[in-house]
């Protein structure tokens, strides 16, 4: 075999379980902590501060409790050993499936996300992204809407009242909020004149980024060098700022995330569409959440806010350093992180929309200002040409 | 492959005991357009265990039957079977969120029958609990109402300082939960020392939580969109359906027992009754957190003002005399052990006593015809009125309108099914 394509298969290979397995996975697990403990520091309570090492089984005097850190482990250990039960009256292959479906996809919107820059390999550049695609966000859209089968299938054969409407609203929620989640981010995709992820980081390293162009290549904000090329930039901030309001809050609405959690609103409809659900296909469910969740905010990060870029004009000396690439990773992941934080302490704070006023904020309000949006950002460009 | 078809359980359970008019098929949609959706007895939504038939047309209700009496304990009827003062402890269960109140409304009643008045102190004392108990369920209803809706948060805050008062009944009765702090005639004991400070400290640290509540919600553009005009009840209709408390005073309707048809000296303190204009969930809100300053204004007054002297009426024949005469004189003794297993003397009549509840007029009814017992007692209770007005109410509200008109309404099952 041509030692080449040897060579990519086995990067993106390692890829593929470095990111999956070693980042992704943990910050599920430990988002899930963080939600605990962030709304515990909100609400003026403890939270889950306990689980740690169980030293008292082995005859120590005491255990080591490493603030819960280890809370995460247990959840999963009692998904796993609790009974997985079906109920008598459901449709069994789409309540199987579901759970499947709701996961799965978000997963798969791992593989476009730039990580970081490149690193060397054996004398040869690997990009630190799983697949290198031209067609980056396109993608994320097309696995992203797949989800909603998952919930609509669990919503439908439960065959539960309850499930029934939370999957029929996560199901109207969902295609309406795709649609301004596809039309907020023409703007952006049309500042940067291309598709592919790990080419707009790269241009946001050297041009400064999207909503926070302070530094580039040519220097900060109080260079004059830096005002010789990027004026045309803090104009295109107008657009791109009502752009990433728009995405941000449909993120929430496509993840079903408060205040749009409507679809398992506990007051109104118990559990939602999971209501039937239980052990490790609720776990399934709640993992698919949470992955939503986190490729939401990277991709947030990405297109908004330099992805692995650490600005201050250090990042091409940072991926001339031997290991930059990895030093990237880290600064990504801390804005991802903070990302999810944003979104934890949200869900904290605000209350529920109703349905009806959900998809009117969907259809009347976000569909026209990102539409007129495009034409805003067309004419800038047009103006600056 | 052959498959039975599904019925809901309570539904199997009917088709089996041969009662085959389910509630499915009394409603008049022979289409089958609309679905029957069984919310409760056991739901989030229901706070204990309402139970609602909802008809619905896509996300509509068009149609609500409330179903109660799943927590139904007889307590009319088992008045019936003990002296006056062993009827306290099941006061506290009635409206089991603000059972400091219900001891006073009782043992008011009980005393109107007897035709005495407390001391001063004590009187003084009563409005100090009932106060404080109107603090309490407020704090949970504001909340439970704003979690129905979704801001979890505001609950907690809003519990966090109901368990402050849970501490100071704590420290004036010695129960956290069921004060049973009255008796006819009095209390059971004075205020223990240090209390008056700890209610300071607490009515300051309610007023802050208070404020900081009406930051998080009063003009929370989400929170205002699920309350305005959502269940308005008008003026007339809040008569008509015999509403009270904060429900009928959100409706514009100035009408307070406390200011009205004052008891216990609530004539010598200077408050205000705060109404609302549209009668919707956003007003009823209003309400209770102006209500709770209200109160905080009150109990300073009280604490301000408060009189020395006994607690209890002096009358030794029908209140259990102190324990240290008890065990040294004859008559003493004599006494107590009358009043301990004959009860209290009641004359023959009828007496009704409605006081100003947290969740509106608690009234009780009793007819006696002498001897410790009554008669007869009815319980006026405020949640189980304010409650029929849901099928009026709830029509042409979307299901997610159903919790937040019901955490507005404020009700407690264990009063309503009493």
């Amino acid at each position: 075999m041509d030692p080449a394509i040897l060579f990519l298969i086995l990067t993106t290979a390692v890829k593929i379980v470095v990111f999956t397995f070693i980042f992704t996975l943990p910050i599920i697990a430990y988002s899930t902590y963080a939600e605990r403990r962030v709304s515990s520091i909100i609400q003026d309570r403890v939270g889950p501060n306990r689980v740690g090492i169980p030293l008292t089984l082995f005859g120590a005097k005491k255990d080591i409790p490493f603030a819960g850190l280890l809370q995460p482990l247990a959840d999963g250990l009692k998904a796993f050993l609790k009974e997985d039960l079906v109920p008598a009256h459901v449709r069994k292959f789409f309540f199987w499936i579901a759970p499947a479906l709701t996961a799965a996809p978000a997963f798969l919107c791992i593989c476009i996300i730039p990580f970081g820059s490149s690193i060397t390999v054996f004398d040869q550049p690997v990009k630190l992204v799983i697949a290198d695609i031209d067609a980056g966000p396109l993608f994320v859209f097309a696995i992203a809407s797949l989800s909603v089968y998952g919930i609509t299938f669990a919503g439908w054969a439960s065959n539960n009242k309850y499930s029934f409407l939370g999957g029929v609203r996560s199901c109207a929620q969902m295609i309406s909020y795709e649609i301004s989640l596809g039309l907020s981010l023409i703007p952006v995709l049309m500042v940067f004149g291309q598709l592919n992820l790990s080419d707009i980081v790269h241009s946001q390293a050297e041009n400064g980024w999207t909503l926070l162009p302070l530094w580039n290549e040519h220097g900060s904000v109080f260079d004059a060098a830096y005002w010789q090329n990027c004026t045309e930039q803090w104009l295109l901030m107008i657009p791109l700022t009502i752009s990433f309001i728009i995405f941000t809050t449909s993120i929430f609405a496509e993840t079903n995330r408060m205040p749009f959690d409507l679809p398992e609103c506990e007051t109104e409809l118990v559990g939602g569409y999971h209501t039937e659900y239980s052990s490790m296909k609720f776990a399934l469910f709640f993992l698919g959440e949470y992955a939503a969740m986190i490729v939401g905010s990277a991709i947030i990060v990405t297109l908004f806010f330099g992805g692995w870029s650490l600005g201050f004009g250090l990042d091409t000396a940072i991926s001339n350093m031997a290991l930059g690439g990895l030093l990237h990773i880290l600064i990504f992941l801390t804005k991802v992180i903070a990302f999810v934080i944003f979104f934890i302490w949200v869900r904290w704070t605000v209350p529920r929309f109703r349905y009806d006023q959900l998809m009117k904020l969907g259809w009347v309000v976000f569909f026209e200002l990102a539409l007129v949006n495009i034409f805003i950002t067309a004419g800038i460009i047009m103006l600056l040409n | 492959m052959n498959s039975t078809p599904y019925q809901a359980p309570d539904t199997a359970a009917k088709t089996q005991a041969g009662l085959d008019s389910d509630y499915q098929a009394e409603t008049d949609d022979l289409l089958g357009e609309k679905m029957v959706l069984n919310m409760g007895p056991s739901h989030p939504a229901t706070h204990g265990v309402l139970r609602l038939i909802l008809e619905l047309d896509g996300e509509i209700v068009t149609k609500c039957d409330p179903d109660i009496g799943y927590l139904h304990r007889g307590d009319e009827k088992i008045a019936e079977n003990m002296h006056y003062n062993q009827f306290v402890p099941y006061t506290d269960r009635l409206d089991y969120l603000a059972p400091l109140a219900n001891n006073v409304a009782y043992t008011c009643a009980v005393e109107k029958l007897m035709g005495w008045e407390l001391p001063p102190r004590g009187q003084a004392i009563r409005v100090i609990c009932c106060e404080l108990a109107r603090i309490a369920s407020h704090m949970l209803g504001v909340g439970v109402c704003a979690m129905d809706v979704g801001a979890m948060t505001v609950f907690l805050y809003t519990f966090t300082e109901r368990e402050k008062t849970y501490n100071l009944c704590e420290q004036l009765t010695g129960a956290r939960f069921t004060t049973s702090y009255t008796r006819v005639g009095g209390q059971v004991r004075d205020l223990p020392d240090g209390f008056l400070t700890s209610l300071e400290t607490f009515l300051d640290e309610c007023s802050q939580t208070i404020d900081e509540i009406s930051n998080l919600l009063d003009r929370n553009k989400i929170y205002l969109k699920r309350m305005i005009d959502i269940g308005t009840i008008s003026a007339d209709d809040a008569i008509t359906w015999g509403m009270t408390g904060p429900n009928l005073r959100g409706s514009g309707v100035t009408r307070d027992l406390r200011k009205d048809n004052p008891y216990l000296g609530y004539e010598n303190y200077d408050f205000d009754i705060p109404i609302g204009e549209n009668g919707d969930c956003y007003d009823r809100y209003l309400c209770r957190m102006e209500e709770m300053r209200q109160s905080i204004r009150i109990i300073r007054q009280v604490i301000a003002t408060l009189p020395g002297g006994s607690v209890n009426i002096a009358d030794s024949k029908n209140m259990l005399p102190a324990k240290d005469k008890v065990l040294t004189s004859m008559e003493e003794l004599i006494h107590h052990f009358i009043v301990a297993t004959q009860g209290i003397e009641a004359p023959a009549g009828e007496v009704y006593f409605g006081a100003e509840n947290p969740k509106g007029e608690l009234g009780f009814y009793i007819n006696s015809k002498g001897g410790g017992v009554p008669h007869r007692m009815k319980i006026r209770s405020p949640s189980f009125v304010n409650l029929s007005i849901l099928s009026h109410l709830m029509p042409g509200h979307m299901i997610s309108d159903v919790p937040a008109i019901l955490g507005s309404l404020d009700f407690v099952m264990g009063e309503c099914d009493r």
